[in-house]
């Protein structure tokens, strides 16, 4: 009985951190399409949206208004259910993603130490790699059920973009393991607590990574799954209404929890930079809320950095894209991997 | 030959490594347009905000009154001749007894129309007319859902009473007061 009860609290626990980091996820996601809009105004000498209340901070709400009332149409040739499943597939990888992220230093209450972490499981970060290689199936079977030709090419781009992307995203992560030598994301922000931020000694791994994360989330200069002016609007070109509403927000939701992951790889996650906070003697709680705030402080300006680019660049060519990547960006990865090995290997002698 | 001493050779270099990989120049372009976002905007807050218009722009039209109120056109059709783009019809009426503070002459325009879609805001009318009696002010044609409510009539062009409607006389003359 005693057990029991334990496990509730735990489960009631967890589903509660789950429900705040969906929330969140939303939250941010929303308001990263008005970050959009309002810094490709300021970056094309405009105002941006402001009409929606002050500042337009309402336009999300807006937006997400506008297509829960548009009409929706579902083509007749198409596979209804997979139809259905794509924009649904698309949204929960992207949502998955973020369960194994450390939000902030965990809560040491009297009954013990809470993570603020949905699972700290010891192959961490591999969880993310697999949910979003998972997450080309939202592509492509919402490309191929539409029975469209420019969906279906569009979706065989991203799919094909997004594998070959993936290679070098994990051989950059490889290098990053090296020095933490784990898995475990709660043990990647503690090594960097330490040792200093892994960007200082993987700045080349950062850049390859980062490039690739562009990449995986079908962001600008990489957004050839959705090329406008070649494709119409890519692989969710059929879809309207709140499907549609679907795929752009698991895109922007992605983009969140790459830059989630970003952060918690290369920039320390949740520590708080070039101070030592655990001598400040504060409530262990206080402690965890700001840390969660420093966690979205350096979210935010990855995801500004995000947007800037796709306001400054153009689209590749589809075989730039490829060499890009394949005759690029791993040998590239390649080639980090193997010195930062050689160099590990020579400090520990 | 060159015509200018702009052009420059067209470089078919073969890309170096550092410009294969385009970081550097991505950095470069990113750097520009970073410097946009703290460069004064170029869009304006339209219905809060308007752009002014130089003094010679030529607008709306207005069917003048003079001093006392009363109509200056004689509806003698130079308006409608001058037109290019025949954009003016006007029927003319005799002025009777006793509408004297209405008409300035003994001949009036009964009707005076001008279709703002023709319209192409030359101002051959203001030049044309010999009695000072229309003008293009400063302000433009307005949005309309059909082509009928750009067919301007003489209640949408006459310019307000200058003795009844003080106000609205004024706002109306603008910067264009120059007869009155």
């Amino acid at each position: 009985m005693h057990l029991l009860v334990i496990d509730l609290w735990f489960i009631l626990g967890k589903a509660t951190l789950i429900a705040c980091i969906i929330g969140l996820s939303f939250f941010v996601a929303m308001y990263t399409t008005l970050a959009e809009r309002k810094v490709a105004g300021w970056l094309q000498d405009r105002h941006g949206p402001n009409r929606a209340g002050p500042f337009g901070i309402f336009q999300p709400l807006a937006d997400g208004g506008k297509l829960f009332f548009k009409e929706e149409i579902i083509p007749l040739a198409s596979n209804k259910f997979l139809f259905l499943l794509g924009p649904g597939l698309a949204m929960v990888t992207s949502l998955v993603t973020s369960t194994v992220i450390p939000w902030a230093a965990p809560v040491t209450t009297a009954t013990g130490t809470f993570p603020v972490q949905v699972a700290d499981v010891d192959m961490g970060i591999l969880i993310v790699f697999s949910v979003v290689s998972v997450g080309v199936y939202g592509i492509m079977i919402g490309g191929w059920a539409s029975n469209n030709k420019f969906s279906l090419i569009a979706a065989i781009r991203g799919a094909s973009q997004m594998v070959s992307y993936e290679l070098p995203m994990g051989l950059a992560l490889i290098a990053v393991i090296f020095m933490t030598g784990s898995l475990k994301m709660s043990e990647i922000v503690s090594h960097q607590a330490e040792h200093g931020i892994n960007f200082l000694y993987q700045p080349l791994g950062f850049i390859i990574f980062f490039i690739c994360a562009l990449a995986e989330c079908n962001r600008t200069p990489f957004d050839l799954p959705e090329a406008e002016n070649e494709l119409n609007f890519g692989y969710h070109q059929e879809y309207s209404s709140m499907k549609l509403g679907f795929y752009l927000f698991a895109e922007y939701i992605n983009m969140f929890v790459s830059a989630a992951v970003m952060a918690t790889l290369y920039f320390g996650g949740y520590d708080i930079p070039f101070v030592n906070e655990a001598s400040w003697g504060l409530e262990s709680w206080i402690m965890s809320a700001i840390s969660f705030g420093i966690l979205m402080i350096k979210i935010a300006v990855i995801l500004f950095v995000f947007i800037w680019i796709r306001w400054t660049i153009p689209r590749f060519r589809y075989d730039q894209l490829m060499n890009l990547g394949w005759k690029k960006l791993i040998p590239l990865a390649l080639i980090n991997m193997i010195i930062s090995a050689a160099v590990m290997l020579w400090l520990k002698k | 030959m060159t015509l200018t001493n702009r052009s420059k050779p067209v470089d078919r270099k073969p890309m170096t490594f550092l410009e294969s990989i385009y970081l550097w120049n991505i950095m470069k372009g990113m750097g520009i347009t970073i410097s946009h976002l703290f460069k004064k905007k170029a869009t304006i807050q339209y219905p809060e905000q308007k752009r002014s218009f130089s003094k010679v722009f030529r607008g709306l039209h207005v069917l003048n009154r003079d001093a006392e109120g009363r109509e200056n056109c004689t509806a003698c059709g130079l308006c409608a001749v001058a037109c290019p783009a025949e954009a003016i019809t006007m029927e003319g009426a005799e002025r009777l007894p006793g509408e004297e503070h209405l008409y300035r002459e003994e001949k009036y325009a009964a009707k005076y129309e001008i279709n703002m879609l023709r319209c192409i805001f030359c101002g051959l009318c203001e030049e044309a007319c010999p009695k000072d009696a229309i003008y293009l002010s400063q302000t433009f044609a307005p949005a309309n859902y059909g082509r009928k409510g750009f067919i301007y009539k003489k209640d949408d062009l006459l310019i307000p009473h200058p003795v009844l409607e003080k106000e609205a006389y004024q706002k109306a003359l603008g910067e264009k007061a120059t007869n009155n």
